[in-house]
């Protein structure tokens, strides 16, 4: 549902590229010389969605999906093919020093931080480029370097950091301006567990703090639970499911599980659900949602049980699913 | 305004940073740059000598002054290649840069710009030995050094024009590398890298007058070491101020039409 308060409305919005294509072997590769075939690939398919000020929005979806593309179309680096983008009232692909002012886009597997020199001599080059007040600057700077621990490393060249370091440097550069709308892409991307909950953090953080709109893809469902109500879900271009994250574990979850701690294992276990892992005396079984209930109390009624909890299955498998079963893909789209 | 002086002050301070990290490496690389000068000076001293002293005008002292202000010019011409330009956007920099609210070749103008503050302090113990070997023959007034201060900043705006108008070309084609080698060998023959100009055929210097090249070397070298008068001085950056304002103008319709082709594929 489109609001006038949107800060991004994606209208039927499309990006296909010309494809050169050949055969394998030289004599296709000589051919190709005279002869050049194109094939149309539909990154992004007519996709439609807004998102409000302060929301923090998922982007899932596969390798391939369309996700950095829609991303790069909505940052200006991208021109549509068809369809029309508005952030914050402006068209992204003019790119007017106005826009880009407000907006930033994260790339995990990408640097821009000088590599020779400390953080902080790079900061200082973002402070040139976006015009920032000295006094607005460093404290945006101060505050950011408190909130990712990263006081004993600006002054380290960024070649000598770790990964995980530098990418919370390139998120610190990346925010020193303050943008309104961030897209996020793959922020976590490599890093470890530790990290990544710092990552997530400071994102949220950021989020309530300045109000700012979030577009996040991440292959991390832990990204995605901890940030984002709601999702939009894309594959091969088009766009498969826009709700709340719960609404799609509902809909395309037709499984619970149900976790049991019993004092000697019971191989008639199985008879309630499929057993799907058994860890000593802790069994995971698969049910069907519609009949976890009436199993819960089964289970409970029939066996001497030390602990039970009922859970949907993770997201990942959830999404994988969505992906994958093309039954259910065709249900939605 | 204040704005842009303030970037590219921190910028060239960021190149210079960066640069003296590598000190020694730009030394080594100055060093290499240096055989191609040396080379032509002694083969044009010797040609001179077995010619009764000069040859076109150019007497071994007056070689050894071209050639030795040919190292430092030729230093102030090195800009972004189109090797680089493949590089930026094979590795997503063109992507990052995009999304900054100023044009990336004021990026590349103030980055450059401070590495040559390196460069030239670099430049000038080389340029000692260079003149204690060759003892060049050069006496130039006041307004000389100050058109070639001028002049070599000039001919670094042309040469970062040019090269970013072949640089790109990577927007329609992938490898930008074979277009460079066919302007490097126009530039080596126009320009006056590899002989004065007026040692080149007349045809050639005909041509010459109507390409930029020569005020990328010859006019900066000729500006310090030649005969110029005031007028011919000043018509000289006229010139270059004529080429630096049509490499703008085509530079801003050229990225115009080719960064709407840029892809941005994968970074």
């Amino acid at each position: 549902m489109q609001n006038t308060s949107s800060v991004i409305v994606v209208t039927e919005l499309a990006k296909y590229y010309q494809v050169p294509t050949r055969e394998a072997g030289l004599k296709a590769a000589f051919k190709s010389l005279f002869h050049r075939t194109y094939k149309t690939v539909k990154a992004v398919d007519h996709i439609s969605f807004s998102i409000e000020p302060g929301e923090v929005v998922g982007f899932l979806g596969p390798n391939g999906a369309g996700k950095t593309t829609t991303l790069k179309m909505l940052s200006g680096l991208l021109y549509v093919t068809s369809g029309e983008a508005r952030v914050l009232g402006y068209e992204p692909s003019r790119r007017s020093a106005k826009y880009l002012q407000q907006i930033t886009l994260v790339m995990g597997n990408r640097q821009q931080l000088n590599w020779d020199l400390p953080a902080l001599d790079s900061f200082e080059l973002q402070r040139a480029i976006y015009d920032l007040p000295m006094a607005d600057f460093k404290k945006t700077r101060d505050e950011f370097i408190d909130m990712l621990d990263l006081k004993d490393l600006v002054q380290k060249p960024v070649r000598n950091l770790s990964l995980g370091e530098r990418m919370k440097m390139e998120i610190v550069g990346a925010l020193l301006h303050r943008p309104k709308v961030l897209f996020l892409d793959e922020p976590t991307i490599g890093l470890d567990v530790t990290m990544q909950h710092r990552i997530r953090d400071f994102i949220a953080e950021y989020n309530r703090k300045y109000n700012a709109t979030v577009l996040l893809t991440s292959h991390y469902m832990a990204d995605v639970e901890a940030l984002c109500r709601r999702v939009i879900v894309i594959h091969n271009g088009k766009l498969l499911f826009d709700g709340d994250l719960s609404n799609l574990v509902n809909r395309f979850s037709a499984f619970k599980t149900i976790s049991i701690t019993v004092d000697h294992f019971n191989p008639n276990l199985g008879n309630y659900g499929e057993i799907v892992s058994q860890d000593g005396n802790r069994v995971t079984l698969r049910v069907r949602k519609a009949e976890t209930a009436q199993v819960t109390a089964r289970i409970l009624t029939d066996i001497q049980v030390d602990d039970l909890t009922v859970e949907d299955p993770p997201i990942e498998d959830i999404i994988e699913k969505v992906f994958s079963d093309k039954a259910v893909i065709g249900d939605i789209a | 305004m204040r704005r842009m002086l303030v970037f590219y002050l921190i910028n060239m301070r960021q190149s210079i940073l960066s640069q003296f990290q590598y000190r020694v490496a730009n030394y080594f690389y100055m060093i290499g740059m240096i055989a191609e000068p040396v080379i032509y000076l002694v083969v044009w001293s010797t040609v001179a000598n077995s010619l009764g002293g000069s040859v076109g005008g150019y007497t071994a002292g007056s070689f050894a002054a071209y050639y030795i202000v040919w190292t430092l010019v030729r230093n102030m011409n090195i800009v972004l290649t189109p090797y680089a330009w493949e590089w930026r956007i094979q590795q997503g920099q063109l992507t990052g840069e995009l999304l900054r609210p100023i044009h990336p070749l004021h990026g590349d103008i103030a980055y450059f710009a401070g590495w040559k503050v390196v460069v030239i302090v670099l430049w000038l113990p080389l340029a000692a030995i260079l003149s204690f070997i060759f003892k060049p023959v050069l006496n130039p007034s006041v307004i000389q050094v100050i058109v070639f201060f001028f002049a070599i900043w000039g001919a670094y705006l042309i040469r970062m024009t040019m090269l970013w108008l072949l640089g790109m070309i990577a927007f329609w084609t992938t490898r930008v590398g074979a277009i460079f080698q066919l302007f490097f060998a126009l530039e080596l023959i126009f320009s006056g890298r590899l002989v004065p100009m007026p040692l080149m055929p007349v045809w050639v210097q005909q041509i010459a007058n109507f390409l930029p090249f020569q005020s990328t070397f010859f006019f900066p070298i000729d500006a310090l070491i030649g005969q110029l008068t005031p007028l011919q001085l000043l018509q000289g950056l006229g010139i270059q101020v004529f080429w630096i304002l049509l490499g703008l103008l085509a530079v801003k319709l050229i990225w115009r039409i080719g960064v709407r082709r840029f892809s941005s594929v994968g970074n």
